[in-house]
């Protein structure tokens, strides 16, 4: 089979169209400020492990600059603004979203180490419709049915993490600056630099000083921020233990809170499925990203008649991925974020050998710098095992089977997680039954990983509170 | 000694007081678990003294170990209340609501005993409390459609999102208004299809037994109100940390409301905070059904 496939020439996408700077500083109040202490962080770039920029780590006082910045901006500016007119800001950073796109595509593929692809095709145009879908709420947030008057809460403190770092801000800031919030938001240390861009854009797009600030750092950084007692409203996308944490030190505080965690999603593959659009969901599912995705649909469930011969078409699909360079427009799975997090996918991989499922990847030969871990599927997984239960954040897929519609949605809510599942079926009706039992906060049927600022997103039980996107996002954002 | 010949003999002790002509029977407050009423498993029980601090009668003191058996039995039950129709669920409600206007003289003097007010006060407060219980068995089948929505994706997908109940919700009573307070947490939380385990007011707690009493004869299947009776202090810690409770609501938890908050952190429950003076009177709108609610959003492409 393989010397049947086209060996493919390289197509890499220009790096031309970036400039990265040596060194970035903290955007504060406008403006680029440098940070009160002398510690650095390197930002790597996963697919050679060769540093790509600085930035500076903000410590508590430059957290606190930040809040204070932001609570002006929000008393004085952006409060008491019409909505019409923050509308518009939002549609000016939205258009310099889709004019930047390319740069912001390729930067994000350098720093993240995601396949040029899916920055392009998917993150990017999704950036630019949240800015743009927030921004016409901003004047009619009346209509929105929360209560006549909604008022903005005050001043957010946003902790977003790495596996979709352009697109988690714009899922932050654009519903916070749409209803009239000020923001404070900490990337992820790993993959700041599109964020530091996007602070140019603000200045770009004329936005008053204060409204968007972003102070890059680590854990530290975060956890400064979210404690800060001058913040109203705390909103984090990233682990579930990091959310509990979150959890408990906002926990008899007046601030709101919202939390998208982790995922163990289930992909439910009934035996009436069309199998080879099955096998491409289930790839999109898993692999997708790298698998960093807390959505991921990270168990796939099949029933027992169609196992052999689903696994086989699975099997045959993922020979053909090509992982490889990020920036070469044909690759379909890029490089691991980070050593740490390489480390954690090797371990949990090794786990589940130990426990006894049988591991299976493609040749492939992965270059030789950088992050990088091979699609893995894991056959003989019971529901007890480690990989069955812990979410891996990584491209490896766990199979297990069913055999009765019962059996599938009682295995698919065997988990403390419910973010999301996929359901693969030709018959509307047995759709439709298995969606209503899923305890999941979205439930793609034969389909996966579909995105959408109309479009709420966000869990039950422990994967997190409250919802991003559509109508519903904005809750989360005013008090009524 | 038997009761009778004790009674007879404290007659006797009183001297020339007269005998009633009929001894009335008092009642024994139990706890409502699982469609049954069981008395506490630990035994105990403690004093229920009127506004004035006369003697009402003994409630049963539940222990952490009644209020796991009630956070088992609401599991049990919340798969086949949450999958009712909405329709259903509100003819239940409805019925509910029936059987307290049945019981409302009952559930006056209660409130007079309770909470020390005048009989006319009280009748308002029973009569708003089964209003509010008519009110959440009018919002079961409308809650999807107000707080539901077609979302219009940018591409060739059916995109809608419909509330679902978030699962099994502790409910920490408040302990003023023992019974429009009561009806007020409870009747949002079960007409959205979850289940509750309720903490009611510790120092009134005996209209809380008298509600499942009537909610035992109106066709709510058994497990989806559970009321224990007993301290605050005891009872509500255990059910803020307990991992198979999805939901708190702490309108009665008064002090200890951080504390309960940090340790539903660890399961990350939905918390639903206390408001400083709640007025039981204004319309509470939609405000203490949807901290109880997910959301949930299903794909499916279209193309023929």
């Amino acid at each position: 089979m393989a010397d049947q496939i086209f060996e493919y020439a390289p197509a890499p996408e220009s790096r031309a169209v970036v400039s990265i700077k040596p060194s970035y500083d903290l955007f504060i109040d406008g403006e680029f400020t440098p940070a009160s202490g002398e510690e650095r962080i390197t930002t790597l770039n996963p697919a050679d492990e060769e540093p790509l920029a600085e930035v500076a780590a903000a410590a508590e006082a430059d957290v606190d600059r930040a809040v204070r910045a932001a609570r002006r901006a929000f008393e004085r500016v952006w409060a008491p603004m019409p909505g019409a007119e923050r509308g518009k800001y939002l549609f000016r950073i939205s258009r310099i979203i889709q004019e930047r796109a390319r740069e912001l595509a390729v930067l994000e593929s350098l720093d993240n180490g995601k396949p040029i692809k899916e920055t392009r095709d998917v993150d990017l145009p999704l950036v630019a419709a949240h800015f743009f879908y927030h921004a016409g709420w901003a004047d009619k947030l009346a209509h929105a049915g929360l209560g006549p008057d909604p008022r903005p809460l005050g001043v957010a403190a946003q902790v977003i993490p790495w596996n979709f770092p352009l697109l988690m801000l714009a899922w932050k800031i654009a519903p916070a600056l749409a209803t009239g919030n000020t923001v404070v938001l900490k990337p992820a240390e790993t993959t700041p630099l599109t964020a530091l861009v996007f602070a140019e854009i603000c200045q770009e797009a004329g936005l008053p000083p204060g409204v968007v600030n972003i102070v890059t750092g680590a854990g530290e950084t975060g956890r400064a921020l979210v404690a800060h007692p001058g913040t109203d409203k705390v909103a984090f996308t990233g682990s579930t233990e990091v959310g509990r944490q979150i959890a408990r030190a906002v926990a008899g505080t007046p601030k709101r809170l919202t939390l998208e965690l982790g995922g163990k999603g289930a992909n439910i593959v009934y035996d009436d499925a069309a199998l080879d659009q099955a096998v491409e969901g289930i790839v999109s599912g898993i692999f997708f990203n790298q698998g960093h995705v807390c959505c991921a649909g990270s168990r796939l469930l099949v029933q027992e008649s169609i196992a052999d011969e689903l696994l086989a078409r699975l099997k045959a699909r993922i020979e053909r991925l090509r992982m490889g360079d990020p920036l070469d427009k044909n690759t379909d799975i890029g490089a691991i974020n980070s050593a740490a997090q390489l480390a954690r996918i090797r371990d949990l991989a090794r786990i589940g050998e130990e426990e006894g499922a049988q591991g299976w990847s493609p040749t492939c030969e992965p270059p030789e710098r950088g992050y990088w871990f091979a699609p893995t599927v894991f056959t003989g997984v019971s529901q007890a095992h480690r990989i069955a239960r812990e979410e891996i954040f990584g491209p490896v897929l766990s199979v297990l089977t069913f055999r009765t519609p019962d059996e599938a949605v009682a295995k698919a809510n065997n988990t403390p997680y419910g973010l999301s599942a996929g359901v693969w079926t030709e018959k509307g009706s047995r759709m439709l039954w298995t969606a209503d039992r899923l305890r999941a906060g979205v439930v793609w049927s034969n389909t996966f990983n579909k995105f959408d600022p109309a479009s709420p997103f966000g869990g039950y039980k422990e994967s997190g509170y409250g919802r991003e996107g559509g109508r519903h996002g904005l809750e989360g954002y005013l008090a009524g | 000694m038997p009761a009778e010949r004790r009674n007879k003999k404290q007659q006797e002790n009183r001297g020339d007081a007269a005998a009633p002509q009929r001894l009335a029977v008092r009642k024994t407050y139990k706890l409502y678990v699982n469609g049954a009423f069981p008395r506490s498993e630990s035994g105990r029980s403690y004093p229920v003294t009127s506004a004035k601090g006369e003697h009402l009668a003994n409630a049963a003191l539940a222990s952490r170990k009644d209020a796991r058996d009630a956070v088992v039995a609401a599991r049990k039950a919340f798969g086949g209340w949450a999958g009712r129709t909405a329709y259903n669920r509100g003819q239940v409600l409805y019925r509910a609501a029936e059987m307290l206007e049945g019981r409302r003289a009952q559930f006056v003097d209660e409130v007079v005993a309770a909470d020390g007010v005048g009989r006319g006060r009280a009748e308002a407060l029973v009569s708003a409390a089964i209003d509010r219980w008519v009110y959440y068995a009018g919002w079961t089948d409308k809650i999807a459609q107000v707080a539901g929505a077609a979302n219009p994706v940018s591409g060739p997908y059916f995109n809608q999102s419909a509330p679902e109940p978030a699962g099994v919700v502790a409910v920490i009573a408040p302990p003023w208004a023992p019974l429009l307070g009561l009806v007020s947490v409870v009747a949002p939380v079960i007409a959205t299809g979850n289940t509750a385990v309720v903490v009611a007011g510790e120092r009134a707690p005996l209209p809380a037994v008298t509600l499942g009493e009537v909610l035992a004869t109106s066709d709510l299947p058994g497990g989806v109100v559970n009321i224990l009776t007993g301290r605050l202090a005891e009872l509500a810690p255990p059910l803020a940390a307990h991992a198979d409770v999805n939901a708190l609501d702490l309108t009665g938890a008064g002090d200890l409301a951080a504390e309960l908050e940090e340790a539903a952190a660890d399961t990350l429950k939905r918390v639903l905070r206390p408001e400083p003076a709640p007025d039981w009177s204004a319309d509470p709108g939609t405000i203490r059904m949807t901290p109880f609610l997910e959301t949930k959003t299903v794909w499916h492409p279209i193309g023929v």
